[in-house]
């Protein structure tokens, strides 16, 4: 018998020799393997647990119909429907003032030589780096009516209440998520071509229309991207809220502060369902960065 | 020389002053009310407040939960950037999302899910409390907790980081007669300890100040629960003195981890923190 060698096809060894070569460097199996196996153990099985939560059937609901009712009667209740309000409004408040501010913080950094200018810069990461309690606890104590340091006066002044109101818990969420404005604008900031605002300029565009029709689009995918990683880490944010509010329920209720409630109250279904409507809530925000990425880099590969 | 390029002056000084008054007011005057409340009654007074009972309770936790999730997630993330970075597989994708999870999920959620787990009504909850062994409201749901919360910064800043030194200089040692150990150890290790110092600080800084998740699983029965808990029982009781005795701690850790952030930034040895996914 005689082999026919086929110009067409590569010359490749047998299976057996091929399936060792696919992987040259040693520990594949290794570290994958413990990879896997602390990922399950850490993140997947408790996240399953969180799922499996709300289709199994208890002591208080038998069968798996009265479990899944429970489920959507906690999770569309009006206190969570008040409280998803209250999270994902402020959160949304807070990550469109970030937007602004992390904009001119952004370009100011990368444009402008100002002294102090690098100590700023390292200040950015600062609420990245600092416990949420120690900010809550900080802010609280500036924002606060009685004996805060500009609360006080903001309340003899003009009456504004700032700590224990949801301007309170837009503070807090805002001092969270500005580095991530900063930082994702900053490297796109870094590439953009000066020549191209000059070319601009010599089309006879003024400042603010080179701005407006060559900067902020170019800008845009990555300010968005910033904005939604700063609304996605708002809505989960509990740390900082516990101090800054005073969580009544119907008015300052954050969802994360409702599912340590129900935790308490042994409702357990209940604390399952409402996690799981802020995972599908936290799913779509990161899909929507993930979709903003995609179409921003199939449109940097066809231009 | 002005160039097209730059702004007007009075828009310069605008946004300028625009940053000052933000950073200022966000980020320096909250810092500086931490330290001055702190410091407000003197040195004595500081010294008593950190040494009071339940402060040192707290320090002790939260410094064991520290000691065993850092190194349970730098093992890992050193594993799963091994893993990612030098080999081809299917699923590899899925893989880096799922390490990515508790980056945007609520930390109560991380909290809730070992709740669900070990808690009285939870899977494991009956059959742990007939045979007496105590996982949640104790150190093994506060661990569990924080190293979910704190799962992904190793590997987050490795993977990169590997990915651009590529295997070429692992296989050369590989024909030089390395085996697997002495190649990590030799080649790969000293490429990338800047990489994992940083992941480890970071996870540190992290591990240390949660508080959503560790609420969840710690309850707030007293002398079991860690650093940040306990800034929030002092604020509670009205121990203002006591909360930002703690707080300027915590406040030195993230001074600390910001210093060395930034170092290993200067050098290029680290990329940012802050990335997008």
């Amino acid at each position: 018998m005689h082999t026919v060698i086929d110009p067409s096809r590569p010359f490749l060894p047998p299976p057996s020799v091929r399936r060792r070569r696919k992987h040259i460097l040693p520990g594949f199996h290794l570290t994958l393997g413990c990879t896997i196996f602390y990922l399950t153990a850490i993140v997947l099985l408790p996240l399953g647990a969180l799922l499996a939560k709300t289709v199994t059937p208890t002591e208080d609901y038998p069968t798996v119909f009265k479990v899944v009712g429970h489920v959507f009667a906690v999770a569309a209740d009006e206190r969570a429907l008040d409280s998803y309000r209250l999270s994902f409004g402020l959160s949304f408040a807070a990550a469109l003032l970030n937007g602004i501010f992390g904009f001119i913080a952004a370009w100011a950094l990368i444009r402008y030589r100002f002294p102090g200018r690098k100590v700023i810069d390292a200040l950015v990461d600062l609420p990245f780096a600092m416990p949420t309690s120690v900010a809550g606890l900080a802010l609280t104590q500036v924002f606060s009516t009685n004996g805060g340091y500009i609360g006080q006066l903001l309340y003899e002044w003009f009456g504004w209440k700032i700590a224990y109101t949801p301007w309170g818990i837009l503070i807090a969420l805002t001092f969270i998520g500005f580095p991530f404005v900063v930082r994702t604008l900053q490297p796109v900031l870094t590439g953009l071509a000066v020549e191209v605002e000059e070319a601009a300029a010599c089309l006879g565009a003024n400042r603010w229309q080179t701005f407006r029709r060559v900067i902020f689009p170019a800008l845009s995918p990555a300010l968005l991207t910033g904005v939604m990683l700063a609304f996605g880490r708002g809505v989960g944010e509990y740390g900082s809220i516990v101090f800054i509010s005073s969580m009544i329920p119907y008015a300052t209720e954050i969802t994360p502060q409702l599912i340590i409630i129900k935790l308490e109250e042994f409702d357990y279904v209940g604390a399952a369902g409402l996690g799981l409507a802020m995972l599908v809530m936290s799913f779509a925000i990161v899909g929507t960065v993930n979709l903003v990425q995609h179409f921003t880099a199939k449109r940097r590969g066809v231009a | 020389m002005k160039r097209a390029s730059s702004d007007h002056w009075l828009a310069r000084y605008l946004l300028i002053g625009i940053v000052f008054a933000f950073v200022f007011f966000f980020l320096i005057f909250p810092v500086c009310v931490v330290v001055i409340e702190a410091l407000r009654g003197g040195l004595a007074l500081y010294w008593s407040a950190l040494t009071a009972p339940h402060s040192l309770s707290a320090i002790r936790l939260t410094l064991l939960v520290a000691v065993a999730v850092v190194p349970l997630n730098t093992a890992f993330g050193i594993c799963a950037a091994w893993a990612v970075t030098h080999f081809k597989f299917r699923g590899k994708a899925l893989l880096v999302s799922l390490i990515e999870i508790p980056l945007w999920v609520s930390p109560v959620i991380g909290g809730l899910i070992f709740a669900l787990l070990f808690g009285q009504q939870g899977f494991f909850g009956p059959w742990l409390d007939a045979h007496g062994i105590q996982i949640m409201f104790a150190y093994p749901a506060i661990v569990l907790a924080t190293a979910f919360v704190t799962f992904p910064f190793v590997a987050r800043g490795l993977i990169p980081l590997m990915q651009s030194q590529g295997s070429a200089e692992e296989e050369a040692a590989l024909t030089l007669g390395a085996n697997g150990w002495q190649l990590f150890w030799r080649v790969t290790f000293p490429k990338i300890k800047w990489g994992i110092l940083y992941g480890m600080i970071l996870c540190n800084a992290r591990a240390m100040g949660e508080f959503g998740a560790v609420s969840v699983v710690a309850g707030s029965v007293d002398d079991r629960i860690t650093m940040p808990l306990q800034i929030e029982q002092y604020f509670l009781n009205f121990g203002l003195r006591e909360a930002f005795a703690l707080a300027s701690l915590l406040l030195l850790l993230s001074a600390v981890t910001l210093a060395v952030k930034i170092a290993l930034e200067w050098r290029r040895l680290a990329p940012n923190i802050v990335r997008p996914h």
